[in-house]
């Protein structure tokens, strides 16, 4: 029998996921779905004024996009746990931090990504001009894998609890804030004609310290859970 | 008195720690109602009235020390739960849940005295100024560890747990606090403050002296409610059936 | 290790595999506390509950090489095929595991075992709902596993003979 190296069983905890999500395309598309009539939600409370839909789309869409992404967080371990994988992952040899960030990385290639994708479509709506699509495109790229990761620690502490779905929005949409303030207002300076450098690093740099730290919260709260 | 080192650990044990929270806390509010008074004699009558805000401004003197306060114990409570969670202690991972709701309160108060501070300056009952946001946020964060503990039923798992989410939420307040008010900054937004220049050093006392209050106040009430969190905890001890007797 | 239900069987099996948290006490291995040297501990252990670790959307291989990773092995396809031959669920390799009997997917959660290299198993109560021929078969399996140097540790109701070697009982009493 070969080994695998460290790199070999993420890769091969990555194939796992791909393979489950494309097999149930319905929850891939569903967080998609969510984002799309949730950015309309807002023209409809606010009125089709062009300039006002203008001048909201960064934050709304950042916020829609936000809240889809959070929308599948619960199901990230919630299954595994179900059917004993979890167990499996915790007592396996690889460490479990690191199964937990191919889990986040997981998580933002199939939420997050269709996301980036979608919002420039949504972003045509509010009248954004392409210059500011492109932008937006950018900073929900850096900006959704840090909201996969600090949602993967919300995910491992409310695993099995009652009210999960709800309560994990409670506790993670606080530590969102950050994400949100940098990357709908990267969008908001360009648009103002203002240099976007700072914004960027920012969100950069919330990017490397969820990387470094998030795996360690939630491979430390799966083993309380698992407890 | 008693001229023997004091054996500090054997207080990490709920039952004595129980005993020694119940000679303790009527000294600490003593404290608190002592300096309260004098803090608010001196907001209240001592210090002068503002030249731009008049005697509105006044609730300064409960607003700010509430809003440091609340931030301080958020850090003491993550503090207690990191060491309980490093230690597997119990009585640390009590103490952090005893702190939660007067750090909340105290949260809680700096926002509604921010709001009577805004409307007779602004006309408004909010104003999305720096640091009531940040106040607001903070609200969250406690909102969060209270509904995380009471979800779980079992409670070194909930202690655990929420260990977790208050160190995540400390490590993480930093940087909210500085995007919030960065985020501020940058929208020109009203300011619940007062200006630098004018302040007189009788509101800094004031201001101080409350902080002081609030501070005695909290460790008053966190005295009292992890009394009753070891009674509810241990309730199957012997000690605890003789005390309630 | 026996008992009756509820004693905490399951609750003792899943403190040796570093799970639940211990109160009071040490679990040894190789002479040294299992909590300090978890990453070791891991690599030797193999633990198999009370549920199956199958993921019921993908298929019985694409399983068993995850579980297989997870340990840091790579089976062959022909060790797959083997195995589950072994097991008596010959040719379902490609079967999705929702299309599986309860049996079965026992079964293939047995063939875990087969591929796995570590030295300890640690298994709770993998004899129940098993026929006569499925028994035989885990049981040859464990007791080839202790004939090559393994150790198992198994909670069971039933008295199940492991060939020539005697267990060492442990009967827990509530």
């Amino acid at each position: 029998m070969k080994k695998l190296g460290l790199f070999g069983v993420m890769a091969a905890l990555l194939r796992r996921e791909v393979s489950v999500a494309l097999r149930q395309k319905g929850e891939v598309l569903t967080p998609l779905v969510f984002f799309v009539v949730v950015a309309s939600l807002f023209p409809l409370g606010v009125g089709p004024e062009s300039a006002l839909l203008l001048r909201m789309a960064p934050g709304v869409l950042w916020v829609s996009a936000l809240l889809a992404a959070m929308l599948s967080l619960q199901r990230l371990f919630a299954t595994d746990h179900a059917d004993g994988s979890l167990e499996q992952m915790a007592l396996s040899s690889t460490p479990l931090g690191l199964l937990v960030a191919a889990k986040a990385l997981t998580h933002f290639l199939l939420s997050g990504l269709p996301l980036v994708l979608m919002a420039p479509v949504l972003g045509l709506q509010f009248g954004l001009e392409s210059h500011s699509l492109g932008i937006l495109m950018l900073t929900l790229l850096l900006g959704t894998p840090t909201l996969s990761l600090i949602g993967s620690i919300g995910a491992a502490l409310t695993l099995g609890v009652r009210g999960a779905g709800v309560l994990l929005s409670l506790l993670i949409l606080p530590l969102y804030i950050p994400v949100l303030i940098f990357g709908a207002g990267a969008v908001e300076a360009d648009a103002a004609g203002l240099g976007i450098g700072g914004h960027l690093s920012l969100l950069a740099a919330l990017l490397v310290l969820s990387v470094f730290f998030a795996p360690l919260a939630t491979k430390t709260a799966l083993r309380i859970s698992l407890e | 008195m008693n001229t023997q080192k004091i054996h500090w650990f054997k207080f990490s044990s709920p039952q004595n720690f129980y005993f020694l929270a119940g000679r303790m806390w009527p000294w600490f509010a003593v404290l608190a109602t002592v300096l309260a008074a004098v803090a608010l004699w001196i907001g209240l009558v001592m210090a002068p009235v503002d030249a731009q805000q008049g005697q509105g401004y006044r609730i300064i003197f409960v607003h700010v020390p509430a809003a440091s306060l609340s931030m301080f114990v958020y850090l003491v409570m993550a503090g207690w739960a990191g060491f309980g969670l490093a230690f597997n202690t119990r009585l640390s991972g009590m103490m952090a849940s005893a702190l939660a709701p007067t750090g909340a309160i105290l949260a809680f108060l700096s926002l509604a005295t921010g709001s009577l501070w805004g409307k007779p300056m602004w006309g408004t009952w909010w104003v999305w100024d720096a640091r009531l946001t940040s106040s607001l946020i903070l609200l969250f964060l406690y909102l969060g560890f209270i509904a995380l503990q009471s979800s779980i039923d079992d409670p070194r798992r909930a202690d655990k747990a929420s260990a977790v989410l208050a160190l995540v939420g400390a490590v993480n307040i930093p940087i909210i606090y500085g995007s919030v008010y960065w985020w501020n900054t940058l929208h020109q937004g009203a300011s619940v403050t007062v200006k630098g220049a004018s302040i007189a050093p009788a509101m800094l006392w004031g201001m101080g002296l409350m902080t002081a209050a609030f501070w005695m106040y909290a460790i008053t009430m966190t005295l009292v409610r992890v009394r009753a969190i070891i009674l509810d905890r241990e309730r199957h001890t012997e000690w605890v059936k003789h005390a309630v007797e | 290790m026996a008992g009756a239900n509820g004693v905490g069987k399951t609750s003792l099996l899943r403190m040796v595999c570093g799970l639940a948290p211990i109160e009071s006490g040490q679990i040894l291995w190789n002479d040294t506390p299992i909590h300090s040297q978890s990453d070791v501990y891991r690599q030797d252990l193999c633990y198999l509950g009370h549920l199956n670790s199958l993921q019921e959307s993908m298929t019985v291989n694409e399983n068993l090489v995850f579980t297989a990773a997870l340990a840091g092995n790579a089976p062959e396809p022909t060790q797959l095929q083997e195995v589950l031959a072994h097991f008596g669920v010959r040719g379902r390799g490609e079967q999705l595991v929702k299309h599986l009997s309860q049996g079965q997917k026992r079964r293939v959660a047995l063939s875990r075992l087969a591929l796995s290299q570590a030295r300890l198993w640690v298994l709770d109560e993998p004899f129940v709902a098993m026929d006569e021929k499925g028994v035989r078969m885990l049981a040859d399996l464990i007791a080839s596993h202790l004939g090559k140097g393994g150790l198992a540790v198994i909670t069971s109701h039933q008295q199940v003979d492991i060939g020539t070697i005697a267990p060492q009982m442990l009967e827990l009493r509530a």
